[in-house]
């Protein structure tokens, strides 16, 4: 494989969205732990080279829509870990100003549309973010994130039918982590899924989410076809959320075993298989990708200890950004 | 001025904020050729073209979510949707997406986008081609509502609609598309939050929504050959809502109906009527009264279909026990 300056730079930093990825996510975990995080979460862990691999062949300026499980696909799309963990603790530096929380996080001038808790809900929203990119003349792609589970959401078939209908430069991103919340994904999910896609027409592709660089390679290829009007396209990707459901799914031996999640992390685990390849290839040298775990290790540590002590919104807040134009939505009919 | 139907007035909004603004496109079924079943857009599609003028599949969630997706990115929906009954279908992404989409994001993303749909009974369509939703949505924090009671009101709400950076949703009356009214040729906008005096009066008022305001106008006419001067208010929007005209009215006539077509029970009519009570108890000299439509499913017959709705008779006879003290000595 040969590998350019610029190669080995888009390399490097793909490990380091990954592990920037499992670090606020371990983080997190600790917080919900500690009872320091309000609500749950829902962990990315183990999904990282779907984020990733899919979120460095985009631009600036390309959308994603992202889901309940969407830390991961927030720091994939450039957000910074402050205004991550001020959201995630409900504090008013964050990219909400503490009004979505864990499930909502985006970071919106990255081109991240939002992080949806409806299972499927942002299919409609990343359709007409493609729709929107062809009528106004852009060449933004879009790609919609979404689970397995979302698969049986009768909206998903709408929007799929309108954008290849369209050639909308929309890319179907579908996350199979082989489980429906609490349930396996061959429970819920009758025949293929990229079929699905299939039937409307849409190119769809299965792919092995573990590994980052044929996510990568895919999703280049895609989006750039996708760029030139031959959209849209079907992902799927085969992954494994190291977690349950969401952190408070701790005791989950009756819907899957410890040796199964054993297996996964030990042997397919996407951080390590990539580490290896760097190191093999001699891209990077052991110590090398230490000093950066340790140094992304050491910015989440900063950036919780700056969210722990960052301000709530005042209360003032409850009210304002209901409406673009009415500053205190309580006031709307008495102004 | 010219009189032109309420068809025409939505139609000329429309025409004419495409004109000033190309990143407004309608979207929906049958929107294009069909100019949709009411022939409300009747010609758009040729001035400008399939791109902006957008047939769909019958896939209401999905052109509504569609529709969210394109204006937090820089276009200017307006979704047309077929009967006001199928808002059913499309909850999700009206109120869990397009309503909290600003909020969530801290004031980040917003959805200009408008909604425009109908309400009314009395076609003999019955229960599932009938319903006055507006309730339903009125109860969502960041949608607006706007509810014409008349062509102009249809135009000058709708350009203000386009023009908002927030949802809107607009319900015409399917009965009043062919409904002429006064409209002037010269551009004009009419604010959200603006209640319209219909008619001055010093002994009751009717604040009536959509269709009936000319129920409670009719009825005030009845009500003046007795002797008795109603004060006819048109709210124009229910969100945001003109509190200070409505209670101002209250506290100079002390009597209150409230009339609209959604369903009585947990309506507009309990809104407003809770307002007034809150806000001009010590002025009134009867309990304010809400006439909506009966709290029944739509039915098909004639014979049934008419009594669900207020009508200007009903609405004078218990103006008229208002008035007489029936009410407050009946209860």
């Amino acid at each position: 494989m040969a590998k350019s300056k610029t190669n080995t730079e888009d390399y490097l930093t793909m490990y380091r969205q990954m592990v920037r990825i499992r670090t606020f996510e371990d983080n997190a975990n600790q917080l919900y732990l500690s009872a320091k995080m309000p609500g749950l979460t829902h962990m990315y862990s183990g999904e990282e080279a779907v984020a990733v691999g899919i979120c460095e062949a985009l631009k600036v300026t390309d959308k994603i829509t992202s889901t309940h499980r969407g830390h991961g696909h927030c720091v994939a799309k450039g957000a910074e870990f402050k205004e991550m963990f001020c959201e995630l603790l409900g504090k008013e530096e964050g990219y909400c100003r503490g009004k979505g929380g864990s499930m909502h996080i985006a970071d919106q001038s990255n081109g991240n549309l939002g992080a949806n808790a409806i299972v499927g809900g942002s299919m409609g929203i990343a359709t007409g973010a493609a729709f929107s990119a062809k009528l106004l003349g852009k060449d933004d792609v879009t790609v919609c994130f979404f689970g397995d589970g979302a698969t049986a959401q009768g909206l998903m078939y709408e929007v799929m039918n309108m954008a290849a209908l369209w050639n909308l430069p929309v890319i179907y991103a579908c996350e199979n982590n082989g489980y429906s919340e609490y349930t396996r994904t061959d429970e819920i999910a009758a025949g293929s899924i990229t079929a699905r896609a299939e039937a409307f027409g849409i190119e769809a592709h299965q792919v092995d989410g573990q590994d980052v660089l044929a996510v990568n390679a895919l999703t280049q290829k895609l989006v750039d076809r996708a760029r030139k009007g031959e959209g849209p396209f079907f992902m799927e990707l085969m992954t494994y959320r190291y977690h349950g459901h969401h952190v408070g799914d701790i005791n989950r031996e009756y819907y899957r075993s410890k040796d199964e999640e054993k297996d996964w992390k030990d042997n397919k685990d996407p951080i390590i298989r990539f580490r290896s390849w760097l190191v093999e290839e001699g891209i990077a040298s052991e110590e090398d990708l230490d000093a950066m775990n340790a140094e992304i290790k050491q910015d989440a540590a900063d950036a919780v200890e700056y969210a722990l002590n960052a301000k709530y919104p005042d209360v003032s807040e409850v009210d304002m950004h209901v409406y673009t134009d009415i500053e205190h939505a309580l006031a709307r009919d008495t102004a | 001025m010219r009189n032109i139907t309420l068809s025409q007035a939505v139609n000329e909004a429309l025409a004419e904020e495409m004109r000033r603004d190309e990143t407004v496109f309608i979207i929906g079924e049958d929107v294009a050729e069909a100019g949709t079943p009411f022939k409300v857009l009747s010609g758009l599609v040729e001035e400008f073209g399939t791109a902006r003028v957008v047939d769909t599949p019958i896939a209401e969630p999905g052109f509504m979510g569609l529709a969210v997706g394109a204006a937090m990115t820089g276009s200017r929906p307006v979704v047309d949707l077929m009967f006001g009954d199928f808002i059913y279908l499309i909850m999700d992404q009206l109120c869990n997406q397009a309503a909290k989409t600003h909020y969530m994001s801290g004031g980040k993303l917003s959805v200009p986008l408008v909604l425009r749909t109908n309400l009314g009974a009395t076609r003999r369509s019955a229960a599932q081609h009938s319903q006055s939703l507006h309730a339903l949505v009125a109860h969502i924090p960041g949608l607006k509502v706007a509810l014409p009671s008349s062509a102009y009101e249809a135009k000058g709400l709708m350009k203000t609609a386009i023009r908002d950076n927030n949802p809107v949703v607009i319900f015409e009356d399917k009965l009043m598309y062919n409904d002429k009214a006064p409209v002037p040729e010269e551009e004009y906008l009419i604010p959200f939050g603006e209640a319209n005096i219909k008619r001055e009066g010093t002994d009751i008022t009717l604040i009536g929504t959509s269709s009936m305001v000319q129920v409670c106008e009719k009825a005030a006419e009845i009500l003046a050959a007795e002797g008795i001067s109603a004060e006819v208010i048109d709210p124009r929007t229910i969100v945001p809502l003109d509190e200070k005209t409505l209670i101002e009215s209250a506290k100079k006539t002390s009597r209150v109906i409230v009339v609209d077509e959604g369903h009585q029970s947990f309506g507009i009519t309990g809104e407003i009527a809770g307002r007034i009570n809150e806000k001009a108890f010590y002025h009134l000299d009867a309990p304010v009264l809400r006439m909506g439509a009966m709290d029944v499913p739509v039915p098909f017959s004639p014979a049934l279909e008419d009594i669900t709705v207020p009508t200007p008779e009903a609405v004078v006879e218990n103006a008229r026990k208002l008035i007489s003290g029936e009410m407050i000595h009946a209860a």
